[in-house]
């Protein structure tokens, strides 16, 4: 199955199935674990299991069962820092694991099933891990209260310690852990009010910190089982080509090189070391049949784009009478065709996966994917045995960005595909190098967006038209919510407001990429008001505040960032400032963007400052670290990257020298500051990122006097 | 047979003489510290020290290592070492970490030779090493700490 057939909307998997708290069961797979070399045993068996979240071991040391992949976000601590709040543990005895694959005892309550992902991690299991924390304590108070002989009302709980006051007596939480474990669970543990908050609001430490500082870290290509095989599958240089033919005898001849199969995805190459793999792969050739590929350019996908600006569109708003408004007298209007690229996640760990087949015939699955339970599934299906014999060990993966997160496991279908085509009798660890994941597809797909929008004298926006054509993530022919999310609900009071889209149909695979929608609608929406205000002399900031009558939460951030920036002040000589406003997966995120024309012509970004409102902040400096790594991974972007398609087709980038990434020397100074609030908390992983490149493109326009309508932006100035 | 030490203790490989010293070290030697992230000295993530230099091992062939030293994140000791591992743990540098091995290879290669660097020594040193994370703004600042704390 590939993302085009998945029928499920977005808007459908995110409802979900509500707050399903599946606390009692401990799920069948838990027990076994195979141990190759690069896992840790880990002391699993000296804990007690309390619940499917929080196990507790003799040594007091609490271990937070993740169902979130911890892939840089933060939710091992997040998760853990939830559970350590109600559980009145001390910081220091918090660990996290990740839980096992289960679609049901370890679903995203925002999703009803498995998968980290929309920035929803600590969003919904801020009540779920809480009462997981909460009963494990009543467990605890119990247990002391039926060994103490004492009720357990006069029982308290402080940084890790059981204390009875009356009789003296007093117990860490290993010492009771497995009598706590025969307690009954309480079927409504009381959660904290806020205010009584020890750890929750606290810069804790991340858990996952001081393994990623000296190489213990472990991910998945680390894992190296004695005997195991290497394999690297040759994909095509074009969209939907496959395999005509092709020739290994170069391949077999690479010291090291076991085997070369043909698979569904390419040609696989099996060696007995990576460098042979590779070496293997590249002697290698194939004969690529393009009859059903994509062979349109970049450039010429641009112009059909634009030709449908003129057709009948899905609707996805319309609101008032936008044909007459625009007729009125005394308006301003402007016009605007934007074409945004296809963008490539690159994340620092390109694709992996590892298997291992057990004596009884089970089989370990190693990898670090945000849908594990889907991944369970499909290397059952292709492998060819039951979903239950298949332990999907999930590991910490380097960096995702959206790529991991993928419905049908089209990854798993290529890496399982590969290890099923061997006699399984010796392990295999499947990669992606860096030019499979450059050209490997499923990018935020390419989109063209046309604009037409009218103000009046006193900064009212009084109509406004967004045409919007591009690939529909979720595969669906009619409209897809996250083509059109952050136009079609405009924060401004617009009273005449009309956005359709048009899907588009290629062979280039297309995903979420951080952000998802808001990635070009941000950027249109926010570079088209900009420019609406500055027409009619209207200040950036004043002006959204006064269309924002509605939005207070916009409007909160919109001023804390003005704030910090001291909006309003003199800008250096030669330096421009532009700003957004975007809320996205819940969270309002304002940003203030100082840059300067660079020596090579493009901008120099100095300074961010971005207002973030999130809700209750869990844990601020995690929020901060979001917050600075989004607007790092959204002004790479906008600055450098495209994954363009060129004549026939053909994928013109292939690493990180011609698909750039921000570099440190381009890394301007960032200052967040975290909007108070008692909301229920909402995601930080992707919000930081919509808001950078329209507040870059803003200062740009005011600085330069054009207007960035194609990115990335070095494209234009430099070319 | 190519010898060379790693991490202080002697090592030799008698495989293919081309094999980047990055795969010798990770599946060979199976110390996994040091990354794999694109394979042409683009991104850093397999920097290691060769002879007291910055080297990326992706494009280092085993053969040019003869007699040489090597020091991997696993090895990396000193004064410098510390006082950047410190740094990077006192203000949670690392999010998905995978590149994190390289940049403090990196970061400890420039303190020795720079103990008191400047924003632009910063740049200069450790624009080869990227993190797509984008936890630059950081990394400036565990610098700066790191040095700050060697120095006092």
């Amino acid at each position: 199955m590939t993302v085009q057939q998945i029928s499920t909307t977005r808007r459908a998997f995110l409802a979900g199935s509500g707050l399903v708290i599946g606390l009692a069961l401990v799920p069948r797979n838990m027990a076994a674990f195979a141990s190759p070399s690069g896992i840790k045993a880990g002391g699993e068996d000296a804990l007690t299991a309390l619940n499917t979240f929080v196990k507790i071991g003799t040594d007091d040391t609490i271990t937070v069962l993740s169902k979130h992949i911890e892939m840089g976000q933060g939710p091992f601590t997040g998760l853990a820092t939830l559970v350590a709040e109600e559980l009145d543990a001390d910081w220091s005895q918090m660990r996290a694991v990740h839980s096992p694959a289960d679609d049901k005892v370890y679903a995203n309550l925002a999703f009803g099933l498995q998968g980290t992902g929309g920035s929803t991690s600590i969003a919904n299991s801020y009540e779920q891990l809480r009462k997981a924390g909460a009963t494990a304590r009543a467990m605890l108070v119990a247990a002391a209260a039926e060994e103490w002989g004492v009720p357990a009302g006069e029982i308290t709980v402080e940084k890790g310690r059981i204390k009875h006051a009356g009789s003296a007596k007093e117990s860490g939480f290993g010492a009771l852990t497995v009598k706590a474990a025969a307690q009954t669970p309480p079927e409504n543990p009381v959660l904290k009010d806020p205010s009584k908050f020890v750890l929750i609001g606290q810069e804790l430490p991340k858990l996952d910190t001081v393994g990623k500082t000296n190489g213990t870290a472990i991910y998945t290509l680390d894992i190296t089982p004695d005997n195991v095989l290497v394999a690297v599958v040759a994909h095509p240089e074009h969209f939907g080509a496959t395999v005509k033919s092709f020739d290994d005898s170069e391949t077999l001849k690479v010291m090291g090189v076991v085997d070369v199969k043909q698979v569904p995805q390419g040609v696989a190459v099996y060696a007995d070391n990576t460098f042979a793999a590779l070496r293997g792969r590249a002697n290698l050739k194939v004969e690529w049949d393009l009859s059903k590929a994509e062979t349109r350019s970049s450039e010429e996908l641009a112009a059909d784009y634009a030709k449908q600006f003129a057709e009948k569109g899905l609707e996805a708003t319309n609101n008032g009478d936008v044909d007459t408004a625009f007729k009125r007298d005394g308006l301003q209007t402007l016009e605007a065709e934007l074409v945004f690229p296809f963008l490539a996640h690159a994340p620092m760990e390109p694709l992996d996966a590892v298997f291992i087949k057990a004596a009884d015939g089970s089989l370990d699955v190693y990898n670090g994917a945000q849908f594990p339970a889907m991944d369970q599934m499909t290397a059952a299906k292709i492998i060819g045995i039951d979903p239950s014999k298949v332990r999907v060990n999930t590991q910490m993966t380097g960096g995702s960005f959206g790529r991991k997160a993928q419905f049908g496991s089209p990854y798993m279908q290529e890496a399982a595909g590969v290890f099923a085509a061997t006699d399984g009798s010796r392990p295999l660890k499947h990669m992606w190098t860096r030019e499979d994941d450059i050209r490997g597809g499923f990018y935020r797909p390419m989109y063209a967006h046309k604009m037409r929008g009218a103000i009046d004298a006193d900064g009212k926006i009084t109509a406004w038209e967004q045409v919007i054509v591009g690939q529909s993530i979720m595969g669906k022919a009619d409209l897809d919510e996250t083509s059109v999310e952050g136009a079609s609900n405009l924060p401004y009071a617009i009273p005449n407001l009309r956005v359709t889209a048009h899907n588009t149909q290629l062979a280039v695979p297309p995903l979420w990429w951080r952000s998802v929608g808001h990635t070009h609608t941000g950027f249109a929406v926010e570079t088209f008001v900009d420019e609406l205000m500055q027409k009619v002399g209207k200040d950036p900031v004043e002006g959204r505040l006064a269309l924002l009558t509605n939005e207070p939460r916009h409007t909160g951030t919109l001023k804390k960032v003005a704030e910090i920036a001291d909006w309003g002040s003199k800008v250096p000589d030669g330096r421009s400032r532009g700003v957004a406003v975007v809320k996205s997966f819940g969270t309002y995120v304002a940003q203030i963007v100082e840059l300067s024309l660079g020596d090579d012509g493009a901008p120099r970004v100095h300074k961010v400052w971005c207002a973030v409102d999130c809700g209750v902040a869990v844990n601020p400096n995690v929020i901060k670290a979001q917050m600075e790594g989004g607007i790092g991974y959204g002004l790479g972007a906008v600055l450098f990257d495209a994954v363009t398609l060129g004549k026939g087709g053909k994928i013109m980038q292939s690493n990180f020298h011609d698909y750039r990434s921000l570099r440190i020397n381009e890394m301007p100074a960032v200052e967040v500051a975290i909007v108070a609030s008692t909301e229920k908390p909402s995601g930080v992983g992707e919000p930081g990122v919509p808001p950078v490149g329209p507040a870059v493109a803003n200062a740009w326009r005011r600085l330069t006097g054009s207007p960035v309508r194609t990115l990335p932006i070095v494209n234009v100035v430099t070319s | 047979m190519v010898t060379f030490t790693l991490n202080g203790k002697e090592r030799s490989f008698d495989g293919d003489p081309d094999t980047p010293l990055l795969w010798v070290i990770r599946d060979f030697e199976k110390l996994t510290g040091t990354k794999y992230g694109c394979g042409v000295a683009q991104c850093g993530a397999c920097t290691v020290h060769l002879d007291g230099m910055t080297r990326r091992s992706c494009i280092t062939p085993i053969s040019t290592v003869d007699g040489s030293e090597v020091i991997t994140i696993e090895g990396i000791e000193g004064p410098e070492a510390k006082a950047v591992q410190a740094a990077w743990v006192a203000i949670d540098v690392p999010q998905c970490g995978y590149c994190q091995s390289g940049q403090i290879m990196s970061a400890v290669a420039l303190l020795q030779v720079t103990p008191k660097p400047s924003d632009a020594d910063i740049d200069g040193a450790m624009a080869g090493n990227l993190c797509r994370c984008a936890t630059y703004h950081r990394i400036r600042q565990a610098i700066h700490n790191a040095a700050d704390a060697m120095e006092g």
